[in-house]
């Protein structure tokens, strides 16, 4: 049983630089959350205020229903993964797992099972003789897992702890980190700058800017529904498009005006949710798989239009188009069979069902 | 055979192989003619002490033939001092004073080391600099206000006086060392041992001392060499000859007036330069060992 609570939690650092500006947050028991943003958002300071690590200057976190806000780090039973996994570098796998339990006054024998137990799901038994200069960085990532899990605390934290990694061995690891969430269940909180990382790891996903929490949700959810431009730029690779445009009133239906002298009607059942709008500069956000060729068009709402493609990437399962509206770039995404050359014309069909309007002074997705 | 047919395909190789090597040889050469000139400017005075300790008193007082040449060799110094009482009285008050300040040293600049590099507290920058700059002044300005203190303290012509000043000498220095490797572990390593649950005592005794070994071995060897050789202060606080270490033992008593017992002399001093060699000889194999380990450690 340990949920976490942050509750109007600000953190300023000394010389007056505010990392945290006042955010809440409710973790659930078991709940795989993961902290997303741009590098200096306020992730790390946030987590380590959880793992007692700095002090919070106001508001109050709890773990497991008790405030904890003067509780010193060892008695908060969290564990930590490091980004540099801050393995004791004199002390073997085992020693450097079995350290937190002997300070902690364990049996010997429970000890051994349990850091038995903890190198065969992660699957690094061989090891446990070896000091952490002979392992490999992904074996180092385990036993700093490892050193985690032999202590079957409420709550683990994880600060960037695939950022050391390569390319393929981050995957690899974050499978792996999916894996034994799902055989330990413990509550997490983990930290990333990578939304594919949040994306693929967390039940739900935080996003931070600026030392506020943007967004809270499912990483469906977030990448379907933003509920600001941030979040909408920062979650789903490539990124969203978007076009500035204009809102238009014309006998009840409404209208928008690209670059290029493009004209899309809004579909009807957005008229109401729009309407505000109307007569003003809007953003018109959309995803570049739903800027593709033309298919699919019996069905409601696809708008059809002509673009040049000027640089075309093909990926394998899909292929890349870079197009210019006057000057903004524009991503869409074919199919690689359709044929695409740079600087011909083609027809490309905007799925206005999945299109987003963002108010451009308060950033918000309408 | 086969060389020439690889010198006729790659002769631009060979060249190449072969400029690099006498280029190598070169650098070897001038390595070991340095160093072998520098051996002899260190090692001659050593090594006419060492004869002038085997000489007797006649053939050192001879005057004639080539002094680097002993006539008859004899071990008469060597055996005058060890059956001496106060010889060996000289060397266990060495031996007492410098295994106490080593210990006290390092336990208080381990102590000091520990706060100012991981402890952060109002002036603890000042307080670090404040540790070297106290190195800086020469022991030969401290040692006027030391006599008064240590006269008042009633430790005049005492070991203990010692075993309290020589610290003012080491203190300063192996903080500095300290407070350097330890500044050096990453702070994660810390907060790790923090969230295990151990409190500043055990992070310091199991994660620091360990990791830090060769700093605190650098840091031994530092005040030991210090306390052993020590010299203007025992000279100033001790004139009763059963409290003198070895180093102002030897001189004050092997030199009587103008007669100079120049055989036990240089045998003195060469059994007391001893200690320090051996420490040298076993600690350096550990101080490598954990230099080596931390540069491989990536
Ligand atoms: N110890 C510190 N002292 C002062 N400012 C800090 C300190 N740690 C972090 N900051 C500042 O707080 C902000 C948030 O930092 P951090 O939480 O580490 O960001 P993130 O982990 O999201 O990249 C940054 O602007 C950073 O410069
Ligand atoms: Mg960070």
């Amino acid at each position: 049983m340990a949920q976490v609570s942050i509750r109007k939690v600000v953190k300023a650092y000394e010389g007056g630089v505010q990392a945290v500006k006042g955010i809440d947050l409710e973790i659930a028991d078991h709940e795989f959350v993961v902290l997303v943003g741009p590098s200096g958002c306020g992730k790390s300071t946030t987590l380590r205020m959880i793992a007692g690590l700095e002090e919070i200057t106001s508001g109050e976190i709890a773990i497991g229903g008790m405030v904890v806000n003067d509780i010193p780090p060892r008695d908060r039973d969290i564990a930590m993964v490091f980004q540099n996994y801050a393995l004791y570098p004199h002390m073997s796998v085992y020693d450097n797992m079995a350290f937190g339990l002997t300070l902690r006054k364990f049996p010997k024998d429970e000890i051994k099972r349990r850091v038995e137990n903890a190198a065969r799901i992660l699957d690094i038994t061989p090891l446990l003789d070896r000091k952490p200069k002979a392992l490999s960085g992904g074996q180092r990532q385990r036993v700093a897992m490892g050193r985690a899990i032999v202590r079957d605390p409420k709550v683990f934290l994880f600060d960037e702890p695939l950022s050391n990694l390569d390319a393929k061995l981050r995957v690899q690891m974050r499978t792996e980190i999916k894996k034994v969430h799902q055989t330990v269940k413990t509550t997490t909180v983990y930290v990333t700058h990578d939304q594919v990382e949040a994306m693929t790891l967390a039940d739900r996903v935080v996003v931070m800017n600026h030392g506020v929490i943007e967004q809270v949700g499912p990483p469906q959810e977030l990448y379907h529904s933003p509920n600001t431009r941030f979040v909408a730029g920062f979650i789903g690779s490539p990124a969203m498009n978007f076009i500035p445009a204009r809102m238009e009133n014309g006998s009840g239906a409404l209208r928008l005006n690209l670059p290029n002298g493009i004209v899309l009607p809004v579909p009807a059942e957005r008229t109401a949710r729009y309407g505000a709008m109307a007569g003003k500069e809007v953003l018109f956000g959309i995803r570049p798989e739903h800027l593709t060729e033309p298919k699919n068009l019996d069905r409601q709402n696809i708008a059809v239009f002509e673009l040049t493609p000027e640089v075309i990437e093909p990926m394998g399962m899909e292929t890349l188009l870079h197009l210019w509206m006057q000057g903004h770039e524009v991503c869409s995404r074919i199919d690689p069979t359709t044929p695409a050359e740079p600087g011909r014309p083609m027809q490309v069909a905007a799925d206005l069902n999945h299109m987003h309007i963002i108010d451009p002074e308060s950033g918000r997705v309408l | 055979m086969s060389a020439t047919t690889a010198s006729r395909d790659a002769p631009g190789i060979y060249h190449k192989a072969g400029s690099l090597r006498s280029e190598r040889r070169w650098a070897l050469w001038t390595a070991y003619a340095s160093l072998i000139v520098a051996a002899i400017i260190m090692l001659a005075p050593p090594v006419y002490m060492f004869l002038t300790s085997i000489k007797t008193s006649a053939e050192i007082a001879d005057l004639g033939g080539n002094p680097w040449i002993v006539r008859s060799p004899t071990l008469e110094n060597y055996r005058a001092l060890l059956s001496s009482p106060m010889f060996m009285g000289f060397f266990w008050n060495s031996v007492k004073v410098t295994l106490l300040v080593v210990a006290v040293s390092m336990v208080i600049s381990v102590l000091a080391a520990f706060a100012l590099a991981r402890m952060r507290f109002w002036g603890s920058q000042w307080l670090a600099t404040g540790v070297f700059l106290t190195y800086l002044v020469p022991d030969t300005l401290l040692f006027i206000p030391l006599y008064q203190i240590v006269g008042s303290l009633g430790l005049l012509n005492s070991t203990w006086g010692l075993v309290l000043v020589y610290p003012t000498l080491t203190v300063p220095f192996c903080t500095w060392i300290m407070i350097g490797y330890f500044a050096s572990i990453p702070k994660e390593l810390d907060e790790a041992a923090l969230i295990d649950g151990a409190n500043w005592m055990q992070m310091l005794v199991r994660i620091f001392i360990p990791v830090a070994l060769p700093g605190i071995i650098a840091a031994t060897i530092f005040a030991f060499t210090v306390s052993w050789a020590a010299f203007v202060y025992p000279t100033a606080f001790i004139t009763t000859p059963s409290e003198m270490p070895l180093t102002i033992g030897v001189v004050s008593q092997l030199i009587r007036g103008d007669t100079f017992a120049w055989g036990q002399l240089m045998a003195g001093a060469l059994l007391a330069a001893l200690p320090p060699v051996i420490v040298y000889v076993f600690l350096m194999d550990y101080y490598i060992a954990g230099l080596t380990a931390g540069a491989t450690k990536g």
